[in-house]
């Protein structure tokens, strides 16, 4: 056990010692989502104005959406990093040590959800700098990042097995986007489902990315509305169990293609 | 050349018990691929061997299945007498691997790849310190230790991947076609460092090749695989030696018939063997080639075909590769046609 959490660890490290190496890749990562925040703010801005809309201001609403939605794209970038490795011939030098397989899987994902969660601070910070305010306090903040770290993982896990199953950059990144950029719209993030045709409003029910949007819109709330949160954290989770076995069956996949 | 590295003092005391065993390995990919079809071959301890053979002949199946990367569908593999698929977390300390690309992590220093290949074998602390810096010091890589992979020589890279497939002080260490890409120079450095290992430090080294010098240079035995079959084994000596005679080679001056050429050499007959003719070439093998050229160059003359060039060759591993790939080829096709 404590050999597989030192791997982990190992494995945890190399990333973001190469995360810290790439200023470019930190200013994307990091400037992204900022970029997000003020666009969308304004852009949308009027959606305050319409009847129906019950939140303070577009900005104080806006802010956890792009949160949820910037730790889903980042996440969803997590399997190139395994292409990279298999093509390097990488992954191989790996398996011939006697570390521990699920270390090689656990350290990355640990990565991943650090940097989803030092992202999303970013912009929780940035989003009260321009006005977003919680009225949820400090509790509701922390359900908001415990949604987000979940779906960050699920989509991690889920980029992962793509990653090991289809081997290639490009048809990676073109599922990807077509995969994250639709689930981000028929979200809450940008707009207050009562607001959405109802058809969308269906879909939104079963959205993964809608319930972590709703966990994070309790920072509004005056208070936490436990049943609501729980139901929908229970959801998260199961979907980050669903993803995490998946990309444990693609690794398994990928050792027996070897 | 040949090196013989002399044996290390301990290897003599394990000599009963092969470092490499192979028995019947059978690999099938999916889509049928038959890409092993029962090799068996075994490697004692201390000694270099190589696999040689073309791309695609199934050498680096072979290296997958011995490092526990891969499964055989049939036969069985043991590193030190234990077995590659029921004791692979044993195995996988005693080995050291070597691949076929060079698997240095680009974005992390020398030093760091070093460590970190360290750590996954449950190296820490002093000795960890120890080992990177020893094995820096040994691969010339001591001032590179703070620079990012990417920005080394491909040799140099090549250097490092050797270090850290031995930073856990492996027995049986596996190079799967160690300098392909690497210029002549990093090749020379890359083959007196293989030698070395084997010279001092007594570790078994298995190395696979499509380079017939690399082998002839490094191996004190030789395995010819082809088409997923071992079709040769011995010493490059040896299997030299079982080709007897020498190579000749002439070429022609002009554009000349098949059949004309052998009707020149016709009075030669029973002294040529294996007559190959490839366009303006003439390849034979000979008892002796310098009693035997003066005579075929005097049957070409006489027969008004002029010659260019007339070379004799002591016969060299060259000649055994396409010697016994040429019949397994031939073989091949025939099967193919008959189909």
């Amino acid at each position: 056990m404590s050999a597989a959490l030192a791997n982990s660890a190992q494995i945890t490290n190399r990333y973001l010692r190469a995360f810290l190496r790439q200023p470019y890749y930190i200013i994307g990562t990091l400037i992204q989502p900022v970029i997000w925040l003020l666009l969308f703010g304004q852009l949308f801005k009027s959606v305050a104005d319409i009847p129906g809309f019950t939140a303070a201001s577009y900005i104080t609403f806006l802010t956890p959406g792009v949160v949820v939605m910037s730790a889903m794209l980042s996440a969803g970038w997590s399997g190139t990093s395994y292409v990279v490795d298999m093509e390097r011939g990488v992954m191989d030098r790996f398996l011939v040590t006697p570390v521990r397989r699920g270390a090689l899987i656990s350290g990355e994902l640990v990565y991943q959800a650090g940097m989803v969660l030092l992202q999303s601070l970013i912009i929780l910070g940035l989003g009260y700098l321009v006005g977003a305010r919680f009225p949820g306090g400090w509790v509701s903040v922390i359900l908001l990042l415990v949604a987000t770290v979940l779906l960050g993982a699920a989509f991690a896990s889920l980029s992962n097995a793509l990653a090991l199953i289809l081997r290639k950059q490009e048809s990676l990144i073109a599922l990807n986007v077509s995969l994250t950029l639709p689930l981000t719209f028929l979200s809450s993030a940008f707009l207050p489902v009562n607001l959405m045709p109802e058809w969308m409003q269906t879909v939104a029910h079963f959205n993964p990315v809608n319930w972590a949007v709703e966990v994070g819109r309790q920072t509004l709330a005056e208070s936490v509305d436990w049943q609501f949160v729980a139901v929908r954290l229970a959801g998260l989770l199961a979907l980050t169990l669903v993803c995490a076995w998946l990309s444990i069956r693609a690794f398994r996949a990928y050792q027996r293609s070897v | 050349m040949t090196i013989h590295p002399a044996r290390a003092p301990g290897a003599i005391a394990t000599i009963s018990r092969p470092a490499v065993e192979a028995t019947g390995l059978v690999k099938t990919y999916p889509g049928n691929v038959q890409a092993l079809k029962g090799v068996s071959f075994s490697v004692e301890s201390g000694a270099v061997f190589a696999l040689l053979g073309p791309n695609g002949a199934g050498k680096s199946t072979i290296v997958k299945i011995l490092t526990t990367l891969s499964r055989p569908n049939s036969g069985r593999a043991s590193i030190a007498g234990h077995d590659v698929v029921r004791e692979p977390d044993r195995v996988r300390r005693l080995i050291g691997v070597v691949g076929q690309k060079s698997a240095v992590d680009l974005e992390a220093t020398t030093g760091e790849n070093l460590r970190l290949q360290g750590q996954l074998y449950g190296l820490s602390g002093g000795e960890l310190r120890r080992r990177v810096s020893r094995l820096l010091e040994r691969f010339n890589l001591a001032e590179a230790r703070k620079r990012i992979a990417r920005t080394l020589s491909g040799g140099m890279q090549r250097k490092l991947d050797v270090a850290m497939g031995l930073i856990h002080q492996p027995q049986v260490l596996f190079l799967d076609e160690p300098t392909t890409g690497l210029d002549p120079e990093a090749r020379a450095d890359m083959w007196r460092e293989i030698a070395r290992l084997a010279r001092e430090d007594g570790l078994t080294v298995l190395l696979t090749t499509h380079y017939l010098e690399e082998a002839d240079h490094l191996a004190q035995r030789v395995a010819i695989i082809d088409h997923g079959q071992i079709v040769v084994e011995g010493t490059p000596d040896g299997l030299k030696a079982e080709l007897r005679g020498d190579a000749i080679q002439v070429e022609l001056a002009g554009a000349t018939s098949d059949a004309s050429i052998r009707a020149a050499l016709g009075g030669l007959d029973g002294s040529l063997r294996e007559v190959v003719i490839e366009g303006r070439s003439l390849r034979a093998r000979v008892d002796s080639g310098a009693s035997a050229l003066p005579s075929v160059l005097a049957a070409l003359d006489a027969a008004s075909i002029r010659v260019s060039t007339a070379t004799v060759a002591r016969p060299s591993l060259d000649d055994v590769y396409l010697r016994h790939t040429g019949r397994a080829y031939a073989e091949a096709e025939n099967k193919e046609k008959i189909r």
